[in-house]
C-alpha cells in the first residue's frame, strides 16, 4: 500500500486542503422501535406503525428496547471503541411537525460508546494507487428518528407520516480525519461494511437506513498536520455541515462543491458562516438550510422519563464473544489462508454476501482461480448489468463446477469463458452438462493432436524454417511457435489442450 | 335513608358489600349532589353520568353475585390530568381542546379494574401549574369552606388538585385522584379539611398522566379519612412496565398501618420550618400535633434541615425546565386546538400563545430560559445539585428519626383573587411540601384543627422513601387525637 | 444576572409562544422578580455535588424487541386537527 497524498484544490491564491468529519446515522436493525413496541419495517401504510408513544400523545412514556442497546454495544465493539458502562439519555428540544414530542431523545453528555478507530481502504481511482488510512471515532450514541414530512401531496400543506418516528438510530461521529471526497465515500463504505457484517444495520442507503452528514472545512496545506499535532481546531477553517446524504456519488459531489464554495468565499476576503447546508443533486450545489435569526438552541437536558443506562462488563463481554468476523479480520484471513492480494481480498470482504459467495466457490478449489472468477468474471458481469449479487444468474455451486472443469483440464480457461456465458443464458444449467452437450471437452488425446500438428507442419514449410532459426538463435520460446499453437488451437475448435499442443509441437519441430 | 354521599369510602364499600344500598343508588346520590353543587363550586369540568350509571350497574351485578374488586361500586372523581379513554382529558387547558385520548392512564385503569365508578373529570390548575386552581381554563374552583363571620368571599380549595379537594370536601365523590408535583395534593388537603398523600416517587405509574414535571409528578388520592386514603393509594399504585421510572415493587397493604401504634417512634420537627411571619395558629396546631404524638407514645426531637429554604427556588427551576420540554408536544399538529397563522412558526406561536394561559406561558418561558445556552449551568445544573444536597440532608435526618412532622401550609386558605398578583407569593404556598417532591419521599396531610376563622389547617407527615406505612401510622394517630369532624356548612 | 426584554423574546421564541410586544416589559419584570428570588441558590455550596436528575435508584428497565404496538392508524389520527389519506396534514413546513 502506498502513502496517502494530500488532496489539493488550487484556488486563485494558492492551494487548499479539505478536512472532514462525518456523522453517520445508521438505522438499528430491530423489530420494534427504540422506546415503543411499534414495528420498524419499511414501506408500511402511513401511520400504521405508530404507537401512541411515537405520536407524542399526552402522558405517553418511553421504555427502551433491549435489542437496540445490544446493537449499539455490538457496533461499538466492531469499531474497536470504548463501551461506556454508564450512559444517559438527553432531550434535544426543537419544534418540527414530524417531531411529535417536541424533542428528540438522544444521548448528548454521556454516549453509550466512546472513542474508537477504524482502518479505511481507499481503492485505486483516477490513476492514484490504493492506500489505507485510519479514522478516529469520536463517539456513538443511540437516538430516535423523526417522522417523514411529505411536501408534494398538497401545494399548501405538508403531510406527515410517523412510521419512522421513534425508530432507533446509531449516530456514529468520526474525528476530522478525512481529507478528500473519495476518502469520505470510502469511509462510509467501510463503516457500512462493518455494520452490515455485525448485523446492526442493513446498510440500505437507498431507503435512507444509512445516511451521512459531512462537516467540511478548508485550510491551507499544513494546517491539518498542525491540528493533528496540537489538537487545536483553530488550525482548521470554519466548518459547514452537509446534511443527510445517502449516496456515495452525492457525498463526493457535495464535498467538492462545498470546498470550492468555501475557498471562493475566503479568497474573496469573506468569512465562512458555520451553518447547516443541504446538497441539491439536481443543481449540483449546496444550499443553506436555516436562516440565522432562527439559530438553534437545543436546550439538552437529561430525560426525566428515563433512568441512566448502566451496563455490566459481563454483558459487554458476552456480546464481544458473539461478534461475527469483521471485514478487516476476514480480509487478513483471505490473505493468509487463500494467498490473495490485500486488494483482491479487500474487494471480496467489502460486502458480507460477496465474501460468503467467494468462500463457497473457493472451498476445496484453487483460491486464486476462484477469486479471479468471482471478482472479475461474475462481479464484472453483475456490475455491467447493474445486478445485485442476490440476483446472480450463476450460483456459487455452478461457478465452482466450472472451475472444477478447468482444474481437471476438462476444458481450457478460454472455453470456460464461453461456458460461463452459457450459464448466464441458461439459468440453473450444470456446467459439465453444457460442456458435454456442446462438445467443448478439451482434446488431450495425443493422437488427435499429432494429426492436426502434422497437417500444419506439412502445409507451412516457411514458418517451420523460421521457428527452427529462432530456436537455433537460443530463444527458449521462439516467437513463431506461438503462431503454430494458434493454428493448432484454431483447427481443433479451441478444444485442444494448449499444453499438450505445445509439447507435441516442440517434439515434432525438434526444437 | 341516610345521605349516601356523607359516607366515607370505607363505610360505603362495607355498605355496598353487605348490600345496604346499591352502587346505582350511591352513584346517583353523588350525581345529584354534583348537579346541585357544581354551579357554585365548579369542581367538575365534565360529569360522565351515563358512564357512571352503566359502571354502577356492572358493579351491582358483580356485588349481587358476591364478586367484585376492592373498590367495587364506589363512585370516584378523576382529576383531569389522568387520561380517560374516549372521555375528554384536557388538563384544564384550552390547548387540548376536546382531546379524547384513545387510551387509559394506568392509575385510573387500576381503579376501574378494582371496580370503581367514574363520576367525571375534576377541575385543576392548567397542567397542574398553580396553587389555587385559578389557572384552569375552566374557571376557578371554590372551596366548600367559607370564613366564619360572613364575608362570604369564595375561597380557594388550593391547587393544583383544587377540583379533587373541593369535591371530596363537599361530598361530591367518595374520594378522588389527584397529583402532586410541588404540593398539589397536600396543600389542597390542608385547605379543605381532607386527607391527601403523595407516595414515594415511582409508586404510582405516570403512564397516561399528563406530564408537568416528570421527575417530580406523582399521583395520589384526596380522601375523607386516613383509612380512605390508604384504600385509594393501594388501588392506584402498581408496578407498571409502561413507566420506566415506576418502581418494580409490590404494593404494601397500607390499610394495615392505619391505626397501628406510634409508640416508641421518633418524630423529627425541623426547626427551619419555623418560617418568618408564620401565623401563630399554624404554630399552635404544629405544637398540638407534637403533643398528640407524644401522648401516643412517640418521642419528639428537633432536627435540622439546613437547606430547607432553597427547596422552593430549586423547584422553580427544575419544574419549569422539565415542563418547557414536556409541554412542547402541545403544538396543534397531531391533536388539540390548532390556530391559524401566516406560516408554520406563526401557527406554532399563535396556537401556543393563545392555547396556554398566563401562568403556563410564564413557566414555559422560564423553563426555556434556564435550559438555554449560557444559563444551563448557572440555573438548571445548580438547582439539580442543590436538590442532591436537600436529599442528603433528609437522608441524614432519617438516620435518626422515623418521620418528620410539619405544618402542611404556611397559612389557611385564601380568597380567590387574593394572591394572584405576585407569582412568588403564590409559589410560597408550597414552601413546606415541595421538599418531598424534590427528594421523592412520601408525604401525607391530615386535617388537624380549624383556625379562628373556622378554616381547616393541616399537618404534614414526611417519611423516608418507600415508607408510606409510617406516614399512615403517624397520620392516623394525629387523626385520632385531633378528632377532626368538621364539615363545611352547605351554602350552595 | 438580569433578564432583558430581548432575553424574554428569545426564550419565548424558543418556546414557540407568541407574546405581544407591549406585554414584553411586564413579562420581563415578572421573570426578573422570579429569577431574583431564585438567585439565593448561589448561597449553597455545590462544589463536587452530583446533579440529581431523578429520585429513582434502579437500573433502567428494558422491553423485549417484539412488536406489541401499532396498527392503530385511526387512534393515532383520531384527535388530529386535520388528516387526509392516513396522514397528518400540517401547515406547509418548507418555503
Ligand atoms: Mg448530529
Ligand atoms: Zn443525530
Amino acid at each position: 500500500m502506498t502513502e496517502r497524498t494530500p488532496y489539493l484544490i488550487s484556488g486563485d491564491t494558492g492551494d487548499w486542503e479539505i478536512v472532514m468529519g462525518l456523522e453517520i446515522h445508521a438505522q438499528v436493525a430491530s423489530n420494534a422501535k427504540l422506546f415503543s413496541g411499534a414495528a420498524t419495517a419499511y414501506g408500511a401504510e402511513p401511520n400504521t406503525q405508530v404507537s401512541l408513544v411515537d405520536a407524542g400523545m399526552p402522558g405517553m412514556l418511553p421504555v427502551i428496547n433491549e435489542k437496540c442497546v445490544e446493537q449499539a454495544v455490538r457496533t461499538g465493539l466492531g469499531l474497536n471503541a470504548q463501551i461506556n458502562l454508564y450512559s444517559r439519555f438527553d432531550r434535544k428540544n426543537y419544534f418540527y411537525p414530524d417531531l411529535p414530542q417536541g424533542y428528540q431523545i438522544s444521548q448528548f453528555a454521556h454516549p453509550i460508546v466512546g472513542e474508537g478507530e477504524i482502518e479505511v481502504d481507499v481503492e485505486p481511482a483516477h490513476g492514484d494507487p490504493a492506500y489505507t488510512f485510519s479514522v478516529g471515532i469520536e463517539r456513538l450514541h443511540l437516538e430516535q428518528d423523526a417522522g417523514k414530512s411529505i411536501h408534494d401531496m398538497d401545494p399548501d400543506a405538508t403531510y406527515v407520516d410517523l412510521n419512522r418516528s421513534g425508530v432507533a438510530l446509531l449516530e456514529i461521529v468520526s474525528k476530522p480525519h478525512i481529507r478528500s471526497p473519495y476518502e469520505a465515500a470510502s469511509y462510509v463504505k467501510k463503516l457500512r461494511s462493518i455494520v452490515v457484517a455485525l448485523g446492526t444495520c442493513d446498510g440500505d442507503m437507498e431507503k435512507g437506513n444509512l445516511r451521512a452528514d459531512v462537516n467540511v472545512s478548508v485550510c491551507r496545506p499544513g494546517g491539518y498536520d498542525k491540528f493533528r499535532e496540537t489538537g487545536d481546531f483553530s488550525h482548521l477553517g470554519t466548518r459547514c455541515e452537509l446534511k443527510n446524504m445517502n449516496s456515495f456519488r452525492f457525498i463526493q459531489q457535495a464535498i467538492e462543491y462545498e470546498a470550492r464554495r468555501q475557498i471562493a468565499i475566503i479568497e474573496d476576503g469573506g468569512e465562512v458562516d458555520q451553518e447547516t447546508r443541504l446538497f441539491d443533486p439536481d443543481a449540483g450545489e449546496t444550499r443553506s438550510m436555516r436562516s440565522k435569526e432562527d439559530a438553534h438552541d437545543y436546550r439538552y437536558f437529561p430525560d426525566p422519563d428515563l433512568l441512566p443506562l448502566e451496563l455490566q462488563q459481563d454483558y459487554v463481554d458476552q456480546i464481544r464473544a458473539t461478534l461475527p468476523e469483521l471485514p478487516d479480520q476476514k480480509r487478513a484471513r483471505f490473505v493468509n489462508d487463500y494467498g490473495l492480494s490485500a486488494y483482491d481480498a479487500g474487494v471480496l470482504v467489502a460486502e458480507a454476501d460477496k465474501a460468503e459467495f467467494f468462500e463457497a466457490v473457493a472451498k476445496g478449489r484453487d483460491p486464486k482461480l476462484a477469486a479471479n472468477w468471482v471478482s472479475q468474471d461474475l462481479f464484472g458481469y453483475l456490475n455491467k448489468e447493474g445486478l445485485d449479487l442476490g440476483d446472480t444468474p450463476v450460483s456459487a455451486t455452478q461457478l465452482g463446477g466450472l472451475i472444477d472443469l478447468i482444474s481437471d483440464k476438462t476444458i481450457s480457461g478460454k472455453i470456460a469463458k464461453d461456458v460461463f456465458a452459457k450459464l448466464i443464458d441458461e439459468p440453473g444449467a450444470d456446467p459439465a452438462a453444457i460442456v458435454e452437450r456442446d462438445g467443448l471437452k478439451q482434446v488431450t488425446d495425443a493422437g488427435a493432436i499429432e494429426k492436426v500438428v502434422d497437417d500444419i507442419i506439412a502445409a507451412n514449410p516457411e514458418q517451420v524454417a523460421q521457428v527452427k532459426a529462432q530456436a537455433a538463435e537460443g530463444h527458449k520460446k521462439p516467437k513463431a511457435l506461438g503462431w503454430f499453437v494458434g493454428q493448432a488451437m484454431k483447427a481443433s475448435g479451441g478444444k485442444a489442450n494448449p499444453q499438450a499442443v505445445n509439447e507435441i509441437l516442440k517434439a515434432k519441430l525438434e526444437i | 335513608m341516610t345521605d349516601l354521599t356523607k359516607l366515607t369510602l370505607d363505610a360505603a364499600l362495607k355498605g355496598l358489600k353487605n348490600k345496604s344500598f346499591s352502587s346505582r343508588e350511591i352513584t346517583q346520590a353523588h350525581l345529584d349532589a354534583i348537579d346541585a353543587a357544581n354551579p357554585q363550586l365548579n369542581a367538575y369540568t365534565l360529569v360522565t353520568a351515563d358512564k357512571a350509571l352503566a359502571m354502577a350497574d356492572t358493579s351491582d351485578a358483580k356485588l349481587a353475585k358476591g364478586e367484585g374488586g376492592a373498590l367495587e361500586g364506589a363512585p370516584l372523581g378523576i382529576k383531569d390530568l389522568f387520561s380517560t379513554k374516549d372521555v375528554r382529558t384536557a388538563a384544564c387547558s384550552n390547548i387540548l381542546g376536546e382531546f379524547a385520548p384513545p387510551y387509559e392512564s394506568t392509575v385510573t385503569q387500576n381503579l376501574w379494574d378494582a371496580g370503581a365508578v367514574m363520576l367525571g373529570k375534576l377541575n385543576m390548575d392548567e397542567f397542574a401549574m398553580g396553587s389555587s386552581n385559578e389557572t384552569s381554563a375552566y374557571g376557578p374552583v371554590a372551596s366548600p369552606w367559607r370564613r366564619a363571620g360572613g364575608d362570604n368571599a369564595k375561597l380557594t380549595p388550593g391547587g393544583s388538585s383544587g377540583g379533587s379537594a373541593s369535591a371530596v370536601a363537599a361530598d361530591l365523590c367518595l374520594a378522588a385522584t389527584a397529583s402532586d408535583t410541588g404540593g398539589s395534593i397536600r396543600q389542597p388537603a390542608a385547605f379543605t379539611g381532607t386527607v391527601g398523600i403523595k407516595p414515594t416517587y415511582g409508586r404510582a405509574s405516570r403512564y397516561g398522566m399528563v406530564a408537568f414535571a416528570s421527575s417530580l409528578d406523582q399521583a395520589g388520592p384526596l380522601a375523607k379519612s386516613v383509612t380512605d386514603a390508604a384504600i385509594m393509594l393501594e388501588n392506584m399504585c402498581s408496578a407498571d412496565d409502561k413507566d420506566s421510572t415506576c418502581l418494580k415493587l409490590d404494593i404494601p397493604k397500607w390499610t394495615d398501618s392505619v391505626g397501628a401504634s406510634v409508640k416508641g417512634m421518633k418524630i423529627g420537627v425541623p426547626k427551619e420550618y419555623r418560617v418568618d411571619g408564620m401565623p401563630a395558629e399554624i404554630d399552635k396546631v404544629w405544637q398540638d400535633g407534637c403533643d398528640w404524638l407524644k401522648a401516643a407514645g412517640a418521642e419528639i426531637v428537633e432536627v435540622s434541615l439546613p437547606r430547607t429554604k432553597y427547596a422552593l427556588p430549586a423547584y422553580y427551576i427544575v419544574a419549569p425546565a422539565e415542563a418547557s420540554s414536556n409541554l412542547a408536544r402541545y403544538d396543534g399538529m397531531r391533536f388539540g386546538d390548532r390556530k391559524d397563522g401566516a406560516n408554520l412558526t406563526d401557527v406554532y406561536e399563535t396556537t401556543r400563545g393563545e392555547g396556554f394561559g398566563a401562568e403556563v406561558r410564564r413557566r414555559l418561558i422560564i423553563g426555556a430560559y434556564v435550559l438555554s445556552a449560557g444559563y444551563y449551568d448557572a440555573y438548571y445544573l445548580r438547582a439539580q445539585k442543590v436538590r442532591t444536597r436537600i436529599l442528603k440532608d433528609l437522608q441524614a435526618v432519617f438516620q435518626d428519626v422515623d418521620a418528620l412532622l410539619t405544618p402542611t401550609t404556611p397559612s389557611a386558605a385564601f380568597a380567590l383573587g387574593e394572591n394572584s398578583a405576585d407569582p412568588v407569593s403564590m409559589y410560597l404556598n408550597d414552601v413546606f411540601t415541595v421538599t418531598a417532591n424534590l427528594a421523592g419521599i412520601p408525604g401525607i396531610s391530615v386535617p388537624a384543627a380549624l383556625d379562628a376563622q373556622g378554616l381547616p389547617l393541616g399537618l404534614q407527615v414526611l417519611a423516608p422513601a418507600l415508607d408510606e406505612a409510617t406516614c399512615f401510622k403517624v397520620a392516623s394517630a394525629l387523626e385520632d387525637a385531633a378528632s377532626f369532624t368538621a364539615k363545611a356548612d352547605r351554602w350552595w | 444576572m438580569s433578564v432583558t426584554p430581548d432575553d424574554v423574546r428569545k426564550a419565548a421564541r424558543l418556546s414557540r409562544i407568541k407574546i405581544d410586544e407591549d406585554r414584553l416589559d411586564h413579562m420581563t419584570g415578572e421573570l426578573n422578580g422570579i429569577l431574583e428570588w431564585i438567585e439565593q441558590l448561589n448561597e449553597v455550596d455545590v462544589d463536587g455535588v452530583e446533579a440529581m436528575t431523578t429520585p429513582v435508584e434502579m437500573s433502567l428497565p428494558m422491553r423485549a424487541d417484539t412488536v406489541t404496538d401499532g396498527d392503530k392508524q385511526s387512534d393515532v389520527l383520531a384527535n388530529a386537527p386535520r388528516s387526509d389519506d392516513g396522514f397528518f396534514v400540517v401547515p406547509k413546513s418548507v418555503e
